[in-house]
């Protein structure tokens, strides 16, 4: 009886969210194996250190130096003896590659797990967060995507894991990575981070966007946006918070500019304390927000950030 | 080339979402339905890629109940040539809907599965890819570009911290992001030539498909609702209040 945990990385550092996706692991109390799929060791020593894991099972191949689905899941099911649940972290990774592995294994899937009740029972939100389901699988093997914004992130401790040599399954020659472009940067990652600073039409052109990173970076935060920020191109589509876009629940988000769209407040209303800066006071962002601050952004957000 | 195109009905994403008293789920009673918007996206695709010359024949399928049929008629009035419809009323797991579709594809043979990331209603983001891990054919999952390619396609994909391209061989199976394209609005004219398009009727059981799952929907509710604080009037009232109130500075 062991729960499977699927590491998420870049080749060199494990990812934020696997480190939430093990804290919904640890709910499930039983034994927990992670499954490092790399091309290179560095992962797995790093894994090795987290805590409560009882092993890390390493597949080392060339194949694994970029995350693709089709190629990883044949190797997520060849390790699934003793395996009760499956885990990784509701981000795009996590999504393209575990309902690929549940099919696999003849089960269905749950997707972005909010709460883990008992090893059978599970909280997960549908309608875009407009209703929560409560799901039972009797499934013999669940396999889940875990939201990360639920979940604290488990600290890492100074314990050191076995790594053993994971089997490899069969690797399919129908899929090539061909290339990336990913934004270089040194916040921290959206889903993760403790303070999210958005930014929405309000904001007005990707030069004032400026004042938006300002301020986060003054707060050590990540950069949000609204979809009407991405439509207008102020900011890259991966910044996108709401239904569509990322589920975020930072201790502080700033909701500046934003109107506060049903779909937008999907992605941000478990924040623990919501900031609205809007220079309309009729804005329903008002109506989710702990403190709103009504005012014109282009001297609010500079002042904000000076004194902050 | 013939494209294959799954569609889903669903609430319609402009209505207010209302839990049944009873809490067994959500009240869909006299609610306007619609195509699912990301499969509306997979749609227009399908059609783009015919208008190039690049697709043939584009083939829409939905498994549902008999009002499906609506989205079925409003994807052959988008510009598709002929529709599939399998009939199963109540509630279908990811797995099944899966394999009732690979048993479309199978009698089909596309070369191209497209479908929507995810549907509004029950968020899975899951089809697309457990029909590509039945078919066992590669996939690429929230597309942003779909080009044809004498193997197969390359893919653009909206992933965390921003896009990635794969190179995908033989038939493939996409689904299909936000800002892939805007799907175009259905003129009248098209609806009634849509009403002469054929539509072929097919069943679970002559599929052999089980359309069971091992999970079974217990309870929704409503979730806990964030109520509206207080204003302040200046930026060093807000700073204060970050600090002493909230201690989250």
């Amino acid at each position: 009886m062991t729960t499977l945990l699927i590491a998420e990385h870049d080749g060199q550092a494990l990812k934020a969210a696997t480190l939430n996706a093990l804290t919904a692991a640890q709910a499930l109390d039983q034994p927990i194996a992670v499954l490092v799929m790399s091309a290179t060791d560095t992962v797995a020593q790093q894994a090795a250190r987290l805590p409560t894991v009882s092993r890390v099972l390493l597949a080392k191949g060339d194949c694994f130096a970029h995350p693709m689905a089709a190629v990883m899941a044949p190797t997520v099911v060849a390790n699934l003896s003793g395996v009760t649940h499956v885990l990784a972290a509701a981000t795009t990774f996590g999504k393209d590659l575990l309902p690929r592995v549940a099919a696999l294994a003849d089960v269905d899937c749950l997707t972005d797990v909010t709460a883990v009740l008992s090893g059978e029972r599970f909280q997960r939100p549908i309608y875009a967060g407009n209703a929560i389901a409560t799901v039972h699988s009797r499934d013999p093997l669940k396999v889940l995507s875990v939201r990360a914004s639920a979940f604290a992130a488990a600290m890492p401790g100074e314990q050191e894991a076995p790594i053993e040599p994971a089997t490899l399954g069969e690797v399919p020659a129908h899929t090539a990575f061909v290339g990336a472009e990913l934004a270089q940067s040194d916040r921290p990652e959206l889903t993760a981070a403790s303070v999210v600073v958005s930014g929405g039409r309000g904001v007005g052109s990707r030069e004032n966007f400026d004042l938006v990173f300002e301020l986060a970076d003054k707060l050590g935060g990540a950069v949000g946006a609204s979809r009407a920020a991405v439509d207008a191109g102020y900011v890259a589509n991966d910044l996108q918070v709401g239904q569509t876009g990322k589920v975020v629940a930072p201790d502080l988000y700033i909701a500046i500019g934003i109107s506060g769209a049903i779909q937008h407040l999907a992605g941000m209303k478990s924040s623990k304390v919501v900031v609205a800066i809007n220079s309309d006071p009729e804005a329903p962002i008002f109506e989710s927000a702990d403190y709103g601050l009504v005012g014109d952004l282009f001297t609010v957000l500079p002042e904000l950030t000076a004194k902050i | 080339m013939k494209v294959l195109v799954a569609v889903k009905r669903v609430i319609d994403y402009s209505v207010k979402v209302r839990i049944k008293p009873d809490q067994s789920d959500v009240d869909l009673a006299n609610v306007k339905m619609s195509m699912n918007p990301f499969c509306e996206i997979a749609v227009e695709e399908a059609i783009r890629l015919k208008e190039r010359g690049e697709a043939s024949e584009v083939v829409v399928v939905s498994i549902g109940p008999k009002a499906c049929q609506d989205q079925i008629r409003s994807a052959l009035a988008m510009g598709a040539d002929r529709g599939i419809w399998v009939e199963h009323d109540g509630p279908a797991g990811g797995l099944a809907v899966a394999k009732g579709l690979a048993a479309v594809a199978r009698e089909e043979s596309p070369q191209l599965v497209m479908l929507g990331k995810q549907s509004i209603d029950s968020d899975n983001n899951q089809t697309g890819q457990m029909l590509s891990a039945l078919l066992g054919w590669p996939q690429a999952t929230f597309a942003s570009a779909v080009r044809k390619t004498d193997a197969g396609f390359e893919v653009t994909r909206e992933i965390d911290g921003g896009l990635e391209t794969l190179a995908l061989t033989g038939p493939s199976v996409v689904t299909t992001d936000l800002r892939l394209n805007e799907p175009r609005f259905i003129k009248l004219p098209d609806i009634m030539k849509a009403k002469r398009k054929p539509m072929a009727s097919q069943t679970p059981e002559a599929l052999g498909v089980a359309m069971t799952s091992g999970v079974t929907l217990e309870r929704v509710e409503t979730p806990t609702e964030r109520s509206g604080g207080i204003r302040v009037d200046s930026v060093d009232a807000l700073i204060h209040a970050l600090k002493h109130d909230a201690q989250v500075l």
